[in-house]
């Protein structure tokens, strides 16, 4: 690391330079309040953006320890080869430069509520007035007998962006043509419902057209899961007798892995040895939400954070909203869109809250897309409303592609094309723009 | 059927207890303005609707081109993949409010 000594002058012309730049992002009135963000994901990135657009008057810190983030969204095409791990990884600079967040490239440790501080683990202590909390997810290390970090380094789980989904697209390249893939997958609830079976299509598509002799082997904790008939129809036409799901009533949970042997064991005792073997585990809320006390202790939903269906205020801790994955949002999947959405409807009653008004209701939206080829797309969507008994999907509305469209080629090229199209826009509103 | 719907929902906000309830926030009065509701659009066709890549962008349209679009999908009057689908999650009014916003604002 070398440092070079500014002049006072080139110093005082650096930071002209800086200001002329991001003249919009400039706060020249004391601010009237701070909220800070915790996590740069789909969720908090998306609500740091939005405070700044509803209310420039309100400054807004996002705490965030990576400089670039990689979407799990996309992800999958890595793993199946057809897309660069660079196209699915975004920076934090318009969000900066463009819209005044101040980015503070560190860990959050620790939340104070009673003070309104979060200390980071560089040791700064930074106040809030309203707090918003999107970790994402964390794996139940343990969870599965034998399924800890340095397993996941043999056994990637490829459930965060970076380097886990890297790793098992080497492990792919590497398997030799007739070589089984294994997957283990989780009960309800955990991050991206139809992500699994996604996964588990690219990589057929991928085997088929490089490794033809290859096959998968799908181990499962449910019987049933996200769009199942519209996944089996297309792998029946797409990979027929190159994927076989075995339910949770066949013995498809997973509860014990031999990382050395590349071994699944099932829970009734039978072992499944594979050439590559992807756990996707049994998953909770982020760290710092559970370490603040802010996911329910016990009962089915522990290890997640209850919320108010409008604002997303935790129903534990007053001025702390928790969205995305790690928030119990009723109907809502944990899905990057979801998130998307609860950001901009949590950054809208906010800065409502700021300026002393209520929020109006919020509804919220969904489409999950998946992929089983580059060409064949299917997806979920739902509308949202806030209702006493929580976020319920409006009946009626939603629903899944149609099973049998007329022009079934065309309808799943569409879809397709929407996936892409999709991503693009969400991850410009949130990253760029 | 909505009356029924709200009833039964009633009915079991007060089983929950208070409580849970009394811990739920108040939305503001009246209906949602389009500027609350439009916020949904942008996931999918970009901010302020200016889509970049294979999804229709929805900036530049007049209140009338978007209000029938949008109706035309929830009365299934054209040929749609999931805009059909988001549609009827609507009322004409909320509809009618989001045309006026995204004519007036999403330039
Ligand atoms: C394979 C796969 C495919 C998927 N495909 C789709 C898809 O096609 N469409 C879709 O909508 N969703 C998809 N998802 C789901 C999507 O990735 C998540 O739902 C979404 O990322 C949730 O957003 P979030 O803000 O809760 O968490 P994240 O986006 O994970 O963001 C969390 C951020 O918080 C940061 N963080 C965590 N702890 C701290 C701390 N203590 N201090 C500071 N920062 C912290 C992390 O570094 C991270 O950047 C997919 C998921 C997977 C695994």
């Amino acid at each position: 690391m070398t440092r070079t000594k500014l002049s006072r002058r080139t110093f005082t012309g650096a930071l002209l330079a800086t200001s002329a730049l991001s003249a919009c992002a400039v706060q020249t009135a004391p601010a009237k309040a701070h909220v800070v963000v915790i996590g740069g994901g789909f969720g908090g990135a998306t609500a740091a953006k939005f405070i700044r657009l509803e209310d420039p008057g309100i400054a807004v810190t996002l705490i965030e320890p990576k400089s670039e983030f990689v979407t799990c969204p996309f992800s999958n095409y890595v793993i199946a080869g057809f897309k660069q791990i660079g196209e699915i990884t975004h920076n934090y600079n318009a969000l900066t430069g463009t819209h005044g967040v101040r980015h503070v490239r560190d860990i959050a440790v620790a939340i104070d509520p009673a003070t309104k501080t979060v200390r980071t683990g560089g040791g700064q202590s930074i106040r809030y007035d309203k707090l918003v909390v999107s970790p994402g997810i964390d794996i139940r290390w343990g969870a599965i007998e034998g399924y800890t970090e340095a397993a996941a380094e043999i056994l990637p789980h490829a459930w965060q962006g970076g380097a886990q989904t890297l790793l098992l697209r080497r492990q792919l390249e590497a398997m030799p043509d007739g070589g089984v893939v294994a997957l283990a997958l989780p009960p309800n609830p955990y991050r991206c419902p139809p992500g699994p079976y996604e996964r588990i299509s690219v990589i057929a598509h991928y085997l088929k057209t490089t490794k033809p002799r290859s096959k998968i082997l799908a181990l499962d904790a449910k019987d049933a899961f996200s769009k199942q008939p519209l996944f089996q129809d297309g792998w029946n036409a797409l990979y027929p007798g190159l994927i076989e799901w075995v339910p949770l009533n066949k013995d498809g949970r997973i509860t014990q892995v031999i990382a050395g042997e590349k071994t699944l064991v099932s829970e009734f005792g039978q072992r499944h040895r594979a050439a590559v073997v992807n756990v996707v585990p049994p998953q909770f809320a982020g760290k710092i939400a559970r370490d603040a006390g802010l996911a329910n202790p016990d009962g089915g939903s522990a290890g997640w954070c209850p919320v108010d269906p409008i604002t997303f205020e935790s129903t534990r801790i007053k001025d702390i909203h928790v969205i995305g994955d790690a928030s119990i949002a009723g109907a809502m999947p944990k899905s990057g869109f979801a998130a998307n959405s609860q950001g901009k409807f949590v950054a809208k009653a906010i800065a409502a809250a700021l300026n002393g008004r209520p929020a109006f209701a919020p509804v919220y939206a969904n489409t999950c897309y998946s992929l089983l080829a580059p060409d064949y797309g299917i997806s979920v969507a739902d509308i949202y409303r806030a209702t006493p008994q929580g976020i319920v999907a409006v009946q009626g509305a939603g629903g899944v592609s149609p099973r049998t469209p007329a022009d079934a080629a065309q309808f799943r090229h569409l879809e397709a094309t929407y996936t892409r199209g999709w991503y693009s826009s969400a991850t410009r509103e949130i990253w760029g723009a | 059927m909505r009356s029924a719907i709200l009833t039964a929902a009633f009915a079991a906000s007060l089983l929950a207890g208070f409580a849970a309830q009394a811990q739920q926030a108040t939305p503001a009065a009246g209906p949602i303005p389009g500027s609350v509701l439009a916020a949904t659009c942008s996931g999918c066709h970009g901010p302020k609707g200016h889509s970049v890549a294979e999804i229709p962008p929805i900036n530049g349209r007049t209140e009338q081109q978007l209000l029938s679009a949008l109706l035309d999908f929830k009365n299934d009057r054209r040929p749609a993949t999931v805009m059909n689908r988001h549609a009827k999650g609507f009322s004409d009014e909320e509809f009618a409010a989001i045309a006026r916003e995204i004519s007036a604002n999403w330039r």
